[in-house]
């Protein structure tokens, strides 16, 4: 039953329902899929056995009781999710070993929809990248390569072994999370759909934090309609998160259409930007064209502090990150150090072990920024330059319904040729400024490139209209018919 | 603004992350390249802008003040490297 891995969650949940096929079928095709692709080093740790239990229950279910929505469905499960029972380490050696006695309440919202867990995706220490390289675990190989090369890619970062994990089929769905880009970015790097929605329509509970104010859960994979089935499943309100929102959860899967008469595309004018190869540009030119067939109208619009938005967001996340980081002591969980003999000894040591290359660039950064003398000059003056990036999103969205844009300024890159700090923060140009103002926000595949690799589009909506989002990534879908899949090598 | 080895070793220090001599040399140019590269933020005119605190306009919830959550500890132990008696064991703290 291999075929069943290139099916799309709706069709798998369909053939399920009409009895086509079982969920163990579709189990144990993943969990072989999951088994036999072990050179991407997508996963941390392989869990056949839960995705058998919830296939179990879902068969017995058939027929009987209302199906729960994701019944019959096994999803990759990003490490930086807890997962009770199962090793939950964020990609990195301070967490290694631990077994949160706790579930996330994203994942438990989806169990309760019916899904099981096929295991949990390797991702950059803590999130901190763009490339998958700082994972503790080594990076995840792409799926896919340059033409006539075997030269090995990455799938992007920080959701790198999300976006692996569906682009090779060893997943028909995952969760990934979104500081400054991590599902948009390695979904497009990947050819698959991902969706950070508005801030706080996921709970942030049980996620493990790297900068709070700007870290969103959201779903990955290969089709518009199946990020609508997955958001419905992990978003809502939730008492645990400070700033969940209280709101329903719509329906977007139901109100999905590609019918966009009437509705405006702002097209910044700043997002043309020096140095991005003109594929790229052709490629949003395109998009540009699909969406007027989709009956939409474009408007050029400006968002003047666009170039402000990473600066801004290499203050505020580090500063969050080192906040976040402290509670990594060595007492409570995770790696100690021994060998130490006082205590401030034991942090130091445990903390310079623990720690990966690039979170310790961060949190050096972050210590700096907010400590005496220097708060005011580098954190305050980035909150005030976000508050301006926020205000030029409000203006633009009085001028149109959504944003267009490319996902990322290059196609996938070569394990190991991004050395330099700065120039891979530099992925994340266009991801960012809608992290720093919470807005949801999509990347689909739009093409190929002339090495084929693929390219994606990048849809930004206004706060909560996650839908709009999502019909826009739908129009594209159905006209950029994206149907490239990596040529199995693994 | 641009760091000295001396202000590296302080922030090492602040942040509790042990660092060899030559892991600090490393950093000071790398700190100092990203530092300088976020100091453009200077450019932009923020004379009178409120700093964001929330990103989306929401109130903060009030709870009953009510115990909802406890006894359990061996849960919460569970992952400790080192736990005695029911507590986290840490070094010796006082002599």
């Amino acid at each position: 039953m291999s075929e069943l891995t290139t099916k799309t969650i709706a069709e798998l949940r369909d053939g399920f329902r009409s009895g086509e096929f079982t969920a163990r079928e579709i189990a144990e095709s993943f969990n072989a899929a999951v088994a036999a692709a072990k050179s991407l080093n997508a996963y941390t740790v392989e869990t056949p056995d839960d995705a058998l239990a919830a296939a179990e229950a879902a068969d017995n279910a058939r027929g009987s009781a209302e199906l729960t929505p994701l019944a019959g469905i096994p999803l990759g499960i990003k490490d930086l999710f807890a997962t009770s029972g199962v090793d939950t380490t964020a990609g990195s050696n301070i967490l290694k070993g631990f077994k949160p006695p706790y579930e996330s309440t994203v994942t438990a919202n989806l169990r309760k929809a019916g899904a099981g867990m096929l295991g949990k995706l390797n991702m950059d220490e803590f999130a901190m990248g763009s490339s998958n390289e700082t994972s503790a675990y080594g990076p995840v190989i792409s799926p896919w390569r340059r033409k006539g090369s075997n030269v090995g890619l990455t799938p992007g970062g920080s959701s790198g072994g999300s976006a692996a994990a569906v682009a090779a089929g060893t997943a028909p769905g995952v969760t990934g999370t979104d500081t400054g880009g991590s599902i948009r970015q390695p979904a497009a790097f990947t050819g698959i759909s991902g969706i950070k929605p508005t801030y706080g329509r996921c709970s942030r509970w049980g996620i493990v934090s790297f900068a709070s104010s700007l870290d969103q859960a959201g779903p990955m994979a290969k089709t518009v309609r199946d990020c609508a089935i997955l958001l419905e499943a992990m978003a809502g309100f939730d008492p645990k998160d400070s700033t969940s929102l209280d709101l329903p959860v719509p329906q977007w899967e139901e109100k999905l259409s590609s019918d966009l008469k009437g509705k405006r595309v702002g097209i910044p004018k700043e997002y043309r930007i020096d140095g991005v190869p003109a594929e790229i540009n052709a490629l949003w030119d395109r998009g540009i064209e699909w969406l007027k067939d989709a009956g939409a109208t474009p408007v050029e619009i400006s968002l003047p502090h666009t170039k402000y938005a990473l600066p801004t967001y290499y203050i505020i996340a580090p500063a969050e990150a080192s906040s976040n980081l402290a509670r990594y002591d060595g007492v409570r969980y995770g790696l100690r150090e021994e060998g130490v003999k006082t205590l401030d000894d034991m942090y130091a040591a445990t903390r310079a072990a623990g720690f990966g290359a690039e979170v310790k660039r961060r949190i050096m950064i972050g210590t700096y920024v907010l400590s005496a003398g220097f708060y005011d000059a580098y954190f305050t003056k980035a909150q005030k330059v976000r508050a301006l990036i926020k205000q030029d999103f409000r203006k633009a969205f009085e001028q149109c319904d959504i944003i267009l844009t490319p996902t990322a300024p290059s196609a996938a890159f070569g394990i190991g040729e991004t050395t330099d700090p700065l120039a891979m923060y530099l992925n994340d140009v266009f991801a960012v400024p809608a992290s720093l103002a919470g807005l949801p926000a999509m990347s689909v595949p739009g093409g190929l490139d002339a090495q084929g690799l693929p390219l994606g589009l990048h849809l930004i909506g206004n706060e909560l209209d996650e839908q709009t989002v999502l019909n826009a990534g739908l129009a594209i879908e159905e006209r950029a018919d994206f149907t490239a899949r990596p040529e199995k090598w693994w | 603004m641009s760091v000295s080895s001396e202000q590296v070793r302080h922030i090492a220090k602040l942040a509790r992350i042990a660092m060899s001599e030559e892991e600090l040399a490393r950093l000071v140019p790398e700190l100092n390249n990203i530092l300088g590269w976020v100091e453009q933020l200077g450019e932009v005119n923020t004379d009178g802008v409120e700093p964001l605190a929330t990103v989306v306009d929401q109130k903060l919830r009030l709870r009953d003040d009510v115990v909802n959550d406890g006894n359990i500890r061996e849960k919460v132990l569970a992952n400790a490297p080192e736990a005695q008696h029911g507590f986290f064991a840490v070094p010796k703290v006082i002599e």
